[in-house]
């Protein structure tokens, strides 16, 4: 593997007061694929950007040992650790122009001014951006200097490439394309890549795997797929995404999976993690997009029968909260195309249902 | 308490440790606090000692004397009386000039800048000489064309008028400052709201201008109290000022004891109003957070109004002016007041007799400069991005030059290296020293103040990718403290070669100045020799100014710095 934190802990004394401490980073233990790109994610605070600059050597783990390339890196300073980071505020050297600050890394390494020349290029070609060789950084914009702390980063070949919030400085739209292009040139040159972040469609574009942290700890360590349709907790399924909880209990364990109550009816739903038995409170996810809502006679009888509550027109798609009796939290539902699925109105009464593949049990909240 | 000791013992501890592993940067910390502590503190302390000891015994009895003196409580009094009104004066002119050149759309705001900048590059006593040569017995306006004869222009009212020209500069630099980074978005939404022109002036302009105000008139407090030029010049025997004073016990009298214990006097009030700015008032600053920066819309102020404020302008530069005219003609004229048409004598003056002094302060300015810009910059890079123990008194040290009177600092000098381990007195070091250890701050300043705003992570960033502290130091921080380090040897260079309260007890006959030179000149009524060396004086450092904004722009073409906002 390429990286492998083991046990690795940070904690920060406070200024004044010794005696105070923060723990940033609590005994994570990681291992990261040759040519992965994992993603940080989680809340500010979370210790994410701690984690990566320890890899980086900027912070020195209070506890705990950092692995690159089957090396323990743990006494080796940042400037002579086979990492490359790409900085929040992109750090371009001001005085220099972009093909000096590209080649930085190689004038540092001894390389021939011709040599760097011919190198500096032919990474900018592949990034195509190569009229921007003789600028200065106060000619650039926010994506340009984006590219250019890239390229800046990536031309010394590093075994691991770090990201620290690399796109928080652009604006929405430009964010969207550079994730794809970050993507695309990592896949390119097939770099083992660390990336923090603490927005989940930023990390579900870009990863291989999402790490999610909270309070120092890791929360899980899964797919973005898996992340998403499968969190292996309460934390994890209500960062991530809009997520529906509704208790209820295990009826019954069979081979292929379990059986809930769900409203006056029942589901069978896969269990993926966690020890479970019948007759145990769990707590189901459900998606709002997996809602399914019908129109509903007043007097008959269905499964969850509700009542819409909110209506909130968004364009593609309309979201619905809908109240259900014996339920607290109300129901989330999120209907694509309106225009062709149709439109439900405040005060209508509808039947709640889902496909069980959409669905997951985690233990019940205390 | 003696958790918070121990705690700052360990911290201690740990920072030492780790300065160890760098004995490069051990020795510097090292040279840099001993020089500090000799040619800072040291000097300082002898002053101290001098009014507190006689004969080797403790005793209060010289400071007791001095203050039982009569002519010198008055030289007190009329010292802060000086002090207070030209404060308040300087900055109310300070801020109506900042203000209007901030908020309206007057026409000349560029020249009206200039102007105003002008005397902060000039000798500090250009103005009490125009003064005399206006005003005086032999004024251009008082005789010549009024016919008065023995109007007194010496004493309160001619130092006043001195002192808030030679001022008021500074506070509309502060202010201008200050009124800019205040976003006229508060004043549109003020506005906007339903707020009078005056309401919006009274209720937002002003209170988020007052830290500012304040910052400025305790500066302006220090900086008239600590001046010694104009009082000289302008105070006569009826209006004693302490600074002045001082000097005259020590070359008038030789008493260096009571010189000592006057200075001392003068550092009380000087010192203790310095620290309440910097510690105090300087962080009341408001800060304006705004998304974007917005353009002014320029309506705060009515037609009518602006016209007002744009005559005032007017009239402060045509004033302004009417000095520098005056100085030049004056270095022109055969016999100021009598004859006044042209001659080249004073100038052939200038250059066969005094221009040694030309040569020596060019010297002296042109070492004593870029030491203190080095010094400067390191400290700074010191004080900003790195540990030890006791980078607070560095940082505290370094700056309290600033605070003190040129006059004690002088004294402070003869006092120090007169005698064995270090004589220096009358030689050229003495002199350099001197001026180093006097404007190291304005070098951290604008050092402190660029390396606040270069994000850590640029330097980080050449770390990451390969670079060691000093390969990053000599290639990326250095580079980026340049336009810092040359706006501080500008604001030195400007010092040095102007620098008269101190240098005037430290020059001899073998190292002399032009601004002592002119003094002598004034004193012996000769003021044409003294306008020609004043002009020679102006001449090189606008010479000097323009040769460093040449060397910046070919080196650094591109570059946006805060070239030397004065």
């Amino acid at each position: 593997m390429s990286v492998k934190l083991v046990n690795i802990s940070k904690i920060f004394k406070g200024q004044e007061d010794v005696q105070k401490q923060v723990k940033a980073v609590d005994n994570v233990n990681l291992e990261i694929k040759e040519g992965e790109m994992v993603t940080f994610l989680g809340p500010s605070g979370c210790g994410k950007t701690t984690t990566l600059r320890i890899i980086s050597g900027f912070e020195a783990p209070s506890a705990g040992e950092v692995w690159i390339s089957g090396k323990m890196v743990n006494n080796i300073p940042p400037n002579k650790r086979d990492t490359s980071m790409v900085f929040q505020s992109y750090a371009i050297f001001p005085h220099l122009s972009v093909a000096q600050n590209i080649g930085f890394g190689l004038e540092l390494k001894g390389w021939k001014t011709k040599d760097i020349k011919v190198e500096v290029k032919k990474i900018m070609a592949i990034m195509d951006f190569s009229e921007l060789y003789s600028r200065r950084p106060d000619q650039l914009s926010g994506g340009q200097q984006q590219r250019v702390a890239l390229a800046r980063a990536i031309i010394n070949k590093p075994s691991v490439l770090l990201f620290d919030e690399p796109l928080s400085n652009l604006d929405a739209k430009l964010r969207i394309q550079m994730r794809i292009e970050i993507r695309r040139i990592q896949k390119t040159f097939g770099i083992t890549s660390i990336y923090v972040t603490h927005d989940q469609e930023e990390a579900m574009t870009v990863s291989d795997r999402i790490v999610v942290m909270n309070d120092g700890k890791i929360m899980q360590v899964a797919t973005p797929f898996n992340i998403y349709s499968y969190p292996a907790n309460d934390f994890v399924a209500d960062f991530i995404g809009r997520v529906n909880f509704i208790s209820t209990k295990i009826k019954e364990i069979n081979e292929k999976g379990c059986v809930v109550d769900f409203g006056s009816g029942q589901k069978e739903i896969q269990l993926r993690y966690g020890d479970f038995k019948t007759g145990d409170n769990v707590t189901l996810i459900v998606r709002p997009e997996s809602i399914k809502m019908t129109y509903c006679k007043e007097d008959k009888i269905y499964p969850m029968k509700g009542k819409v509550d909110k209506v909130v027109y968004l364009g593609p798609t309309i979201e619905y909260e809908i109240e259900v009796d014996g339920i607290d939290r109300k129901i989330n539902a999120v209907i694509y195309n309106p225009i062709e699925a149709g439109f439900f109105h405040e005060g209508d009464l509808v039947n709640i249902d889902f496909n069980p593949v959409a669905a997951h049990i985690l233990p019940a909240k205390e | 308490m003696t958790k918070i000791f121990k705690n700052w013992i360990k911290k201690s501890r740990q920072e030492i440790e780790l300065i160890a592993r760098d004995p490069v940067l051990l020795l510097f910390i090292l040279a840099i606090f001993s020089s500090l502590i000799i040619f800072i503190v040291y000097p300082l302390g002898k002053v101290i000692a001098a009014s507190v000891f006689s004969k080797g015994q403790f005793s209060f009895n010289i400071l007791k004397d001095v203050i039982s003196n009569w002519y010198f409580r008055q030289g007190f009094y009329n010292s802060i009386l000086m002090g207070v009104l030209t404060s308040l004066i300087g900055t109310g002119i300070g801020f109506l000039f900042a203000f209007t050149l901030a908020r309206t759309d007057i026409p000349l705001k560029k020249v009206f800048h200039l102007i105003a900048i002008v005397p902060i590059i000039s000798p500090p006593f250009i103005g009490a000489m125009a003064i005399i040569m206006l005003f005086g017995n032999n004024g251009l306006i008082t005789s010549s064309l009024l016919g008065i004869r023995n109007f007194r222009i010496y004493g309160f009212r001619g130092l006043l008028l001195a002192q808030v020209i030679t001022f008021f500069p500074v506070a509309y630099i502060t202010l201008r400052g200050v009124l800019e980074s205040i976003s006229p978005t508060l004043e549109d939404a003020a506005f906007d709201l339903g707020g009078s022109r005056w309401k919006v002036f009274k209720k937002v302009t002003l209170p988020l201008a007052i830290p500012g105000i304040a910052s400025a008139i305790l500066v302006l407090f220090v900086e008239t109290l600590a001046d010694f030029g104009n009082p000289l010049i302008l105070a006569g025997s009826k209006f004693p000022i302490l600074s002045v004073q001082a000097y005259l016990q020590i070359t008038g009298m030789y008493d260096l004891p009571r010189g000592a214990a006057l200075a001392l006097i003068l550092l009380v009030p000087s010192i203790s109003v310095y620290f309440l700015q910097k510690y105090w008032v300087a962080r009341k600053k408001y800060v304006t957070v705004t998304g974007k920066p917005t353009a002014s819309s320029l309506k705060v102020v009515s037609p009518a109004m602006k016209w007002v404020l744009f005559g005032l302008c007017v009239f402060l530069t045509a004033i302004i002016l009417l000095i520098y005219i005056t100085i030049l003609w004056g270095a022109f004229a055969k016999v100021w007041g009598f004859d006044n048409s042209l001659t080249m004598k004073h100038f052939q003056y200038v250059f066969s007799v005094g221009f040694k002094a030309v040569t020596d302060t060019l010297l002296i300015a042109v070492t004593s400069t870029p030491i203190a810009g080095i010094l400067g910059m390191v400290i700074a890079f010191l004080v900003v991005r790195k540990k030890f123990p006791g980078k607070s008194i560095m940082e505290f040290t370094s700056m309290l030059s600033f605070a003190v009177p040129g006059t004690v600092i002088g004294i402070g000098y003869i006092l120090a290296f007169n005698r064995p381990p270090l004589v220096l007195t009358g030689t050229f070091i003495i002199l350099i020293l001197n001026f180093i250890f006097r404007y190291i701050p304005v070098g951290i300043q604008s050092g402190v103040a660029i390396l606040r705003q270069v994000d850590p992570s640029i330097e980080e960033a050449a770390i990451d990718l390969g670079a060691d502290s000093q390969y990053t130091f000599k290639r990326i921080t250095l580079p980026l403290m340049i336009p810092a380090f040359f706006s501080g040897l500008i604001y030195s260079f400007v010092r040095a070669m102007t620098a008269i309260s101190a240098a005037i007890f430290l020059v001899s006959a073998k190292w002399n100045l032009m601004t002592v030179q002119i003094m002598s000149q004034v004193e012996s009524g000769r003021l044409g020799a003294a306008s020609a060396f004043s002009v020679i004086l102006v001449g090189i450092i606008l010479v000097a100014i323009l040769i460093i904004r040449a060397i910046l722009t070919l080196f650094y073409g591109s570059f946006k710095g805060t070239m030397l906002k004065i």
